[in-house]
């Protein structure tokens, strides 16, 4: 194709191809843009001898750098493990009384904790920690084994009622339907929610006081006041794990509803438990 | 068939293939001779003051007390504070610095709608630092002619280093300009012998070479090119100009016929105007404009031309004033005077008496011109907005508290019967003095008590909390309180700090949530 043709017009050569009448001019390209190019051929010879590029038959060429996409992974989370590695080991090595103490590990242990409860409680104590009824409300003042931070830890790393750990909290309500005939047990409940509100039928407090001290008082005490050891709750305060009033009280009397939580020692570890323990101490009813 | 006569229009297309130019034209250089003159003197006094601030003001020091940093004008992004002399500025109060860009703006609306383009011709730093960097130029390579003759000129070894030394001089510029900028962003001496130790964070090298580059480039390079073909503010200055606004004009009503040649034109019986043709205006015009052409986008009113022609205006014993500041108003109405309201060329013998002096038919500019409702609007709104900012100053609360109140759960209901809720409770002291406050309720939750996290088991009614200085302090509190005393629902009631020594105090309303079925 030597075919060299002007264009009249811009008097610019052609490429010497035709299509249907229309020639091509051949302008130069931009110095800049050609200057560009060539910069960016330089820089791509450069980049494949400094990086990986060339895939080989098991992998590819690894490059002057020794650059590595997971090698960059790995640097990062060694160095997050590295930040924060102080507190982690602290939090293991302190007893939970210790890191409560500790204003800033405190503070960690309870952002850490706020994390594992998220993925690990909120399905059955529900997000805000506030409970249902027949699971308890973690916020408040009133607790069953016991709220300060160490019996908390317990009751975490080893569950309640919880049949594959040998620690766990264990107890059980019996029912009371063989023992007890139907008005005694609306005596009963009638005298149990007397000691936190006012009742109507103030007849049966009285026989129903008599059958608590024979049933119930060996474990929730002669004042009802409960007996954390067993986990037997208080009966004269204003929290009710299966609700208040006398029916829910006498439903409970004749078949009792037993709740398990299992042991999370195993699962999750016991710095994660001790970091659990001290969120559900900070919600605002933990004990000294 | 019928052979018609066709008629031959003679029109020839603006655009037609042999007319157009191309859109990309190489840049002219420009020369500027030297000018010397009033306004010269002006400039040099505002390039002295403008440049004095930007590079001196980060090292003036300003004792703030062992807790805060002693220099006078900082912007600490690591710590998100501003300080200015006595003032200090938190993200939250960057409002105030939205305020000094309004007053900024309107300020170039007041100046722009007075003396026009002020702004370009004296204080912008393109325009400074071209004047800084052409005053290097004239110091290596000479004044104008030398310069083009030298441009002119095939390469040789006194030309590469009479250049090598003026480009060299001016990075050594760009680099000063660029690494003064990154003082006002840490403490300056540290940061000095930070940059040259070579231990400064990458960021402020990175700084210190875009900015080296942007002057060097712009003030050195590009010069006029960025002010008309870069900058918006040529565009939206001249939209702002009206025909009492003051610009530098061409008073071609007295100027013209120019004429090269007086004495020989005179002599030849036609009247001549003041211009003689000299294009001393023409050559130390930054901006490579001729200001005779009439208002040009380019003209960024820095006056030199005035100089320039008060000068021959002198030496010839002429009045002085042919290109002066002038409205368009008074330029129209000697115009017209000049030229029998446009019923003739310009002529000479109008705009004199028989003696040569002025015609009191002229229009002269008088101060009071600038005062209109024009300018008395902007003036008004731009010291309204100073006048609020300078109260917001002076009243702004130094102690600050915000309440987030938990919404996870809403209420708690406790095993005697009491409701509590929970509430995160920011302090701020925002002086750089430690202190201590006491965070108490107001009486609307009758009986209530607090507890703060951390100090479980006490159940108080105020609480002392010490506050570091320039802090932020968090607390987590609980609040009891009795449902006898409740309403059902939410109940507000405020939280209340005073600090123990001045008595400063902050409130904030917050709620406290109770059940529906209160009993």
């Amino acid at each position: 194709m030597s075919d060299k043709h002007i264009d009249e017009v811009s008097g610019v050569p052609t490429t010497g191809h035709e299509w249907d009448g229309i020639r091509e001019l051949d302008n130069p390209m931009p110095r800049w843009w050609v200057w560009t190019f060539y910069i960016t051929i330089v820089w791509a010879l450069l980049y494949a001898i400094a990086y990986p590029a060339w895939p080989l038959l098991t992998g590819s060429t690894k490059g002057l750098l020794g650059y590595s996409s997971r090698g960059e992974v790995r640097k990062e989370l060694a160095e997050a493990d590295m930040a924060k590695g102080g507190y982690m080991t602290a939090i293991k090595e302190k007893s939970i009384d210790d890191i409560l103490a500790d204003e800033q590990l405190r503070t960690v242990a309870v952002a850490a904790g706020s994390a594992a409860f998220k993925l690990n409680c909120v399905q059955c104590h529900g997000s805000g920690a506030e409970g249902s009824k027949g699971f308890p409300n973690l916020n408040d003042d009133d607790w069953l084994w016991g709220g300060t931070a160490d019996q908390i830890q317990q009751t975490v790393a080893h569950g309640i009622r919880f049949t594959q750990d040998g620690e766990t909290r264990d107890s059980v309500m019996p029912p009371f339907t063989d023992v007890l005939n139907g008005d005694q047990i609306s005596q009963v409940s009638t005298f149990v929610a007397s000691l936190s509100v006012p009742v109507e039928n103030a007849s049966l407090i009285e026989p129903g006081k008599a059958v608590f001290a024979e049933n119930c008082a060996a474990c929730h005490g002669d004042n009802a006041k409960g007996n954390k050891e067993m986990g037997a709750p208080d009966l004269t305060d204003a929290i009710w794990l299966y609700g208040p009033g006398e029916e829910a009280i006498a439903a409970q009397i004749r078949t009792p509803h037993v709740g398990v939580m299992p042991a999370w020692d195993a699962r999750l570890g016991e710095t994660t438990v001790k970091e659990l323990a001290a969120f559900v101490h900070s919600l605002g009813g933990g004990e000294k | 068939m019928q052979n018609q006569e066709v008629t031959r229009l003679d029109a020839i297309a603006s655009n037609s293939a042999a007319n157009r130019k191309p859109l990309y034209a190489r840049r002219k250089k420009i020369f500027p001779k030297r000018a010397s003159g009033a306004f010269r003197q002006f400039k040099w006094i505002v390039m002295a003051i403008t440049l004095g601030i930007y590079y001196l003001v980060p090292w003036i020091r300003w004792d703030r007390g062992p807790f805060a940093p002693d220099q006078a004008v900082l912007i600490d992004l690591s710590s998100r504070r501003f300080y200015f002399f006595f003032i200090e500025i938190w993200p939250q109060e960057f409002i105030y610095v939205a305020g000094l860009l309004v007053m900024a703006g309107i300020g170039l609306f007041l100046l722009t709608s007075t003396v026009g383009r002020a702004w370009c011709g004296y204080a912008c730093p393109q325009t400074v630092w071209v004047d800084l960097f052409l005053v290097i130029e004239r110091y290596f390579e000479g004044d104008r002619n030398a310069r083009m003759k030298l441009d002119a000129a095939p390469w040789s070894f006194t030309k590469l280093r009479i250049r090598a030394v003026k480009h060299a001089t001016w990075l050594v510029v760009a680099v000063l300009t660029g690494g003064a900028w990154i003082f006002y962003f840490a403490d300056a001496p540290t940061l000095a012998k930070d940059l040259l130790a070579g231990n400064a964070i990458p960021t402020a090298y990175a700084t210190v070479a875009i900015l080296t580059a942007t002057t060097y480039v712009f003030g050195g390079l590009m010069r006029e090119q960025v002010c008309t073909y870069m900058c918006p503010w040529p565009r939206i200055q001249a939209a702002m100009l009206d025909e009492t606004s003051l610009t530098v004009t061409y008073n071609d009503w007295r100027g013209e016929p120019r004429a090269r040649h007086v004495k020989k034109a005179i002599a030849s019986g036609t009247s001549v105007g003041d211009c003689v043709d000299c294009n001393a205006c023409v050559a130390v015009c930054p901006m490579g404009i001729d200001i005779r052409d009439g208002q040009q986008l380019e003209c960024i009113t820095c006056a030199l031309c005035i100089d320039a022609c008060d000068d021959v205006m002198g030496r010839l014993g002429k009045e002085q004033g042919l290109i002066s500041y002038s409205t368009l108003n008074d330029y129209n109405a000697n115009m017209a005077v000049a030229t029998r309201s446009g019923a003739s060329a310009i002529t000479p013998e109008l705009v004199r008496n028989t003696d040569g002096t002025f015609s009191d038919k002229l229009a002269h500019f008088n101060i009071r011109k600038l005062l209109r409702l024009r300018t008395f609007i902007y003036f008004g709104a731009w010291s309204a907005v100073g006048v609020s900012i300078a109260f917001a100053l002076a009243t702004r609360d130094r102690l600050e508290l915000n309440v987030l109140h938990d919404r996870n759960p809403q209420f708690v209901r406790l095993s005697d019967g009491t409701i509590r809720n929970g509430y995160t409770v920011k302090v701020l002291n925002m002086v750089p003095q430690p202190r201590k406050v006491v965070l108490q309720l107001d009486n609307q939750l009758p009986g209530a008590t607090m507890t703060v996290a951390g100090d479980e088991g006490m159940s108080l009614v105020s609480t002392e909390v010490a506050l570091e200085p320039d802090r932020l302090k968090t607390l987590k509190v609980f609040i009891k309180a009795d449902p006898k005393q409740l309403s059902a629902g939410a109940n507000a009631f405020s939280f209340v700090v005073t600090d123990t020594t001045t008595g400063e105090r902050a409130e904030y309303t917050a709620t406290f949530n109770s059940p529906e079925n209160l009993q």
